[in-house]
């Protein structure tokens, strides 16, 4: 089981504000998606090597050779609000 | 402060010099108008693909293998995952527990010690945008974000906690510095942010094997200070465990003006970086055939070339240590030498009145416009007697400001040396009849007198005559 001061500290960092119910709601749901992921534990993983990575592909590189810049505009056609060429942002301490 | 010991460790953070960013074909050009060096990749649309910049793993090989490291021959990214707008992504591509390259380290020499102080770990990670703040941070009423930045290659060096003062972690960095530069991945430029340096601190009883609790200390942006930093940073501590308070694990920002370290952060709210695999990217595979070969393309590194200075020029190893500490101080120096085969006096120039006018200027050796041909031309003519080792010095400055051949500037200031006996004599003559009371003072057995009176001679001829024949004259016509 986890708790609620768990999700709570999850839902800070990804930004998210909950409500008391939903932080019940999550709870018990990641609670029981914990204990689902946790009968991994019980494979016999002798001799399975660590996977650091699921595709079967290695050293994929490109060439040192700029290519195009978005136009200023599109950069910032999305920015919430935008001070000449800059995204403007609030202060963030 | 006997009693206690201080243990620092440091992480650098370095750019790389590609042409473009680690995971996307922007590019990295330094002063770029703001937003206008960015592509998909690094605003982190939705929907693009990162793929790393195969000469970004060549460079953070290269300087691995010259900080000795080993190189991984299995290696990965992961996301660091945190929010601030400096990072559109709201994660930081970086490596975590498999790092390009582990277990290296560099020599460092402090009062005439020497010390090996290990590298823990080398990792390749991108950059992120800058934040432009109006006045300070924690007054601005709000930032602008330009995100050039983001995704330039970075390689974060992460020291053993080896060091134990000041001046070690400063001759680490100085030495990181000299070594990264030498293998020409990166400018290390700390004013311009190219070099950045973080350290961890604590302090401990002496003789007490334990470690205290660290800080971690950002923002210091010179060699200055980092040790004036850390200095601080030392008796903040001890002064806490004196007053039996305790040290909070947490990180500090240096703040040069005042020149104290402030809290940022403490540890209960630190960042949760909740790393995991980057999907987005697959692993590296690092042949060591690859290995060997970026091995090849190693230049002579700092220690090396010091020893060879002093086993071939027959250096002292303090001038062979001044005049390695950059490739490019180290190139002139050797290009001096192949036109003028004379080292120790090529090091003397060099570290007396080349340096002293570079510093007086803020001139870098790149800069100087005396090539290594005039400043040998110079030594030649002092050589042949056609200028005086005072008159030297002033074509040396002339040639430092303006860039013109020694020859011209002797011809054009009329500085060639006067060694016409017959000219000097009747100068001598003259400061003889003209200096009664020095010429009794020699005469009755004080030898000063004579340099009084040469002197007199050189003023009379604005310091051209040959200092050599003067000082020969005037004893013969003081009959001694």
């Amino acid at each position: 089981m986890i708790s609620i001061k768990e999700v709570e500290h999850v839902a800070l960092l990804a930004r998210l504000e909950l409500s008391e119910e939903e932080k019940e709601v999550y709870t018990k749901q990641l609670s029981d998606i914990l204990e689902h992921a946790r009968k991994l534990q019980d494979l016999d993983t002798e001799g399975v090597p660590p996977t650091a990575h699921v595709l079967p592909l290695q050293n994929v590189f490109r060439e040192d050779r700029v290519g195009e810049h978005l136009d200023i505009e599109d950069v910032l056609s999305n920015a919430p609000e935008r001070e000449g060429d800059f995204f403007k942002v609030p202060r963030i301490v | 402060m006997a009693q206690y010991e201080a243990v620092i460790g440091l992480e650098v953070h370095v750019e790389l010099k590609t042409g473009t960013k680690i995971f996307c074909p922007s590019s990295t050009e330094f002063g770029a108008a703001p937003n206008h060096h960015v592509c998909p990749v690094c605003l982190g649309l939705p929907g693009v693909l990162p793929v790393i910049n195969r000469k970004v793993v060549e460079y953070a090989i290269k300087a691995a293998l010259a900080l000795n490291c080993r190189i991984a021959p299995y290696s990965k990214f992961d996301r660091k995952n945190y929010y601030y707008p400096d990072l559109p992504k709201n994660y930081q591509i970086s490596q975590y527990d498999l790092p390009i390259a582990a277990n290296g380290y560099l020599e460092i020499e402090v009062n005439g010690r020497a010390k090996r102080i290990g590298i823990t770990r080398v990792h390749m990670e991108e950059d992120a945008g800058k934040l432009v703040h109006q006045g300070s941070i924690s007054t601005t009423p709000y930032s602008l974000v330009d995100y050039n930045r983001t995704g330039v290659p970075l390689i974060e060096i992460v020291s053993e906690p080896d060091m134990r003062t000041p001046e070690e972690a400063a001759a680490y960095l100085e030495k990181l510095k000299a070594i990264i530069q030498y293998t020409g991945v990166s400018d290390c430029k700390m004013q311009e942010g190219s070099l950045r340096c973080d350290a961890n601190v604590s302090v401990r009883p002496a003789g007490q094997t334990g470690l205290g609790t660290k800080t971690e200390i950002k923002n210091m942006n010179s060699f200055k200070a980092l040790q004036r930093a850390l200095q601080y940073e030392i008796e903040r501590q001890i002064d806490l465990l004196e007053q039996g308070e305790q040290v909070v694990q947490e990180t500090r920002t240096w703040d040069e003006d005042r020149g104290v370290t402030l809290s940022l952060r403490s540890k209960e709210e630190a960042h949760d970086y909740r790393y995991f695999p980057e999907p987005d990217l697959v692993p590296m595979v690092i042949s060591e055939e690859w290995v060997n070969e970026i091995r090849s393309t190693l230049p002579e590194l700092p220690d090396r070339r010091k020893q060879r200075f002093v086993r071939d020029y027959g250096l002292p190893a303090y001038d062979a240590a001044v005049l390695t500490s950059t490739r490019e101080l180290a190139d002139y120096f050797e290009r001096c030498v192949e036109l003028y085969n004379h080292p120790k006096t090529v090091s003397n120039w060099v570290m007396g009145d080349l340096s002293r006018m570079m510093n007086a200027t803020g001139t870098e050796i790149g800069d100087v416009c005396i090539r290594p041909e005039q400043l040998a031309g110079m030594l030649q003519l002092l050589d042949k007697g056609t200028i005086s080792g005072k008159i030297a010095k002033t074509v040396f400055e002339e040639m430092f400001r303006t860039g013109k051949d020694p020859e011209a500037i002797v011809k054009e200031k009329g500085l060639v040396q006067i060694s016409d006996q017959a000219v000097i004599e009747k100068v001598v003559e003259e400061v003889i009849a003209n200096n009664t009371k020095s010429v009794e003072d020699y005469l009755s057995g004080k030898e000063r007198a004579l340099g009084f009176l040469v002197g007199q001679v050189m003023k009379a001829t604005k310091g051209k005559a040959n200092p050599g024949l003067v000082n020969k004259l005037l004893r013969e016509k003081l009959g001694k």
